[in-house]
């Protein structure tokens, strides 16, 4: 196994008196294709947010890569290699696919360095290379407002992968979709993987989950329920009390 | 280069016309469409870019005309060193207003930027070296050369700065800072997400902002020989800073521009031929117009019409 890369260790967060996350700690080795699944409100997106930097944890400690990354902004979480895709797909409206992942070339790649027309340009030939990867080069001038469903979830993991991360966070990036579908963005995970990014997926399609991960925690009321292989999680009789109510 | 070239022939306008006109009126009248240009262009900067809609406008155009003022009457400063210290003033109230107010989003952030007219006002209202609430009467100097009139003067000087802003407001909207004021606007947290420092970029457009605001307001005092706070720090600026975006377009640099030459004009117009007080109704109505029927404004509007037509 690789080392480790993320270190969830005891992360609590609570709103107001509703308890999101308890205690939850986990551990991510580098290159990895891991799951985090649980039913509606169980606590997956709170955690993630917490990871990411977008809410700060209450209790617990979460390092990256041997840093200590809790008290960091979001943007300094990005530029050390967390990134992520959103539930809802955020794309920058205004501007075009291609502009969506120069907004991360510029801030975290090419960062400090003069912005010149060859680094631009430079810039520009990246962000063409990730859509190729992703297949979007179709729609790089096309404004990120007029893309289909399937085309956001792709920009959104473009642009994450525009930040070139070590880790992916991938927030229900299927949802939506259709099966075709489904199985166009599951291939460009295994293929983001398979270059050597640590994926974490949360998603509530179980086929895609149980194909992708290698290994799957299970949430329920913020605290984990079980954790294992995703033959061991579909017969877990938590899980299935937690998703049926059995 | 086209840009150079329109901001030099505009500029070239303003000094041929400051050289053949005789009445002092249009020069008036002209410094003030020049005024509007620069605020609200510097209001696009944090409004329009970042999409923080911000009130405060008086407050940093108040502070600009103040800090010229005072150091007139204490040192006699030339004009330009006027403009220098009321920009430092103004962007140093920009930055220490960004770091105190720019946590707060929408509605709030509004607010918060409403209460800073306030308190400055307040401040100069009480402070009897600045002329308290009665005001300063200031004593011109004699134009410099080549001009032969003070407000003709002022006009070109305007007419310049307006250039300046206008090209600060370009290089920012085209440059990587501009992207990410842009993603702050669409989105602020897949902004953060995304490697951009929301709030220092923030705190910088609300610093570069305010001090061409206070650009804006460094030679009103010399240009009404008078300064008060009621006049100064009237509301009517920060409306008429956020109306000239919203109708020219808030998108690029043009916008403000057009805005704010289409919008001082008309109340210009409005002002000699009916009254002055129908100038807010003027702003009010054109106001909702633009924000109901074309809500991207008049470049929105052109872009579509370019758009539908090459169908």
């Amino acid at each position: 196994m690789d080392k480790i890369l993320l270190k969830i260790e005891g992360v609590s967060k609570h709103f107001g008196g509703f308890s999101a996350l308890d205690g939850v700690s986990i551990a991510i080795a580098g290159g990895e294709r891991f799951g985090l699944i649980g039913p509606n409100g169980s606590g997956k997106t709170t955690l993630i947010n917490c990871v990411a930097g977008s809410l700060r944890h209450d209790a617990g400690s979460i390092v990256f890569d041997g840093e200590e990354v809790s008290r960091l902004p979001a943007y300094q979480r990005t530029r050390r290699g967390i990134a992520r895709s959103f539930q809802i797909p955020r794309p920058f409206a205004s501007m075009s696919v291609l502009e969506n992942l120069m907004v991360p070339l510029e801030y975290v790649v090419h960062r400090g360095l003069v912005v010149t027309g060859k680094t631009e340009a430079q810039a520009q030939d990246e962000a063409m290379a990730i859509l190729r990867d992703i297949g979007l080069a179709e729609k790089a001038v096309t404004p990120s407002n007029r893309l289909s469903q399937v085309e956001l979830r792709k920009l959104e993991l473009a642009r994450a992968m525009a930040a070139r991360p070590q880790l992916l966070i991938s927030d229900e990036a299927m949802a939506g979709l259709s099966s075709n579908e489904v199985s166009e963005v599951l291939e460009i995970l295994f293929k983001l993987n398979a270059s050597g990014i640590t994926i974490i997926m949360i998603e509530h399609i179980m086929q895609a989950v149980m194909k992708f991960s290698q290994r799957i925690v299970c949430l329920d009321a913020g605290r984990i329920i079980c954790e294992g292989t995703p033959a061991s999680i579909v017969q877990n009789p938590d899980v299935q009390r937690a998703y049926l109510g059995a | 280069m086209k840009f150079w070239v329109s901001a030099g022939i505009a500029f070239a306008l303003a000094v041929i016309a400051a050289a053949t006109l005789k009445n002092e009126y249009y020069f008036f009248a002209g410094y003030t469409v020049l005024m509007f240009v620069v605020l609200a262009t510097a209001w696009n900067i944090l409004g329009g870019y970042a999409g923080y809609v911000n009130f405060g406008t008086p407050a940093f155009f108040g502070l600009g005309a103040y800090t010229a003022a005072v150091l007139f009457k204490a040192t006699a400063a030339p004009l330009a060193l006027q403009i220098l210290a009321a920009a430092t003033m103004s962007g140093l109230l920009g930055c220490a207003a960004g770091l105190l107010t720019l946590r707060l989003r929408g509605i709030f952030f509004a607010i918060a930027t409403i209460a800073l007219v306030v308190i400055i006002e307040t401040l100069f209202n009480n402070w009897r070296y600045a002329g308290g609430a009665t005001g300063l009467q200031l004593l011109r100097p004699p134009p410099t050369a080549p001009f032969e009139s003070y407000v003709k003067m002022l006009f070109v000087l305007m007419a310049a700065l307006a250039v300046a802003a206008v090209a600060i407001a370009r290089y920012i909207e085209r440059s990587w800072i501009g992207r990410g004021l842009r993603a702050i606007r669409d989105s602020e947290e897949a902004a953060e997400c995304s490697g951009v420092p929301t709030l220092r970029l923030k705190v910088f457009a609300c610093t570069v902002s305010g001090a061409l605001m206070g650009v804006g307001g460094a030679t009103m005092p010399m240009y009404l020989s008078f300064i008060e706070p009621a006049s100064t720090f009237n509301l009517n600026y920060a409306i008429g800073a956020l109306a000239s975006p919203m109708i020219g377009g808030t998108a690029g640099y043009l916008g403000p521009v057009i805005g704010a030459i289409l919008l001082s004009t008309i109340q210009q117009v409005v002002t000699v031929t009916i009254s002055s007080e129908m100038n807010v109704m003027v702003v009010g109505v054109l106001l909702v117009v633009f924000v109901v029927a074309a809500p991207e404004g008049i470049l929105g509007l052109i872009k579509k019409w370019t758009r539908s037509s090459s169908r």
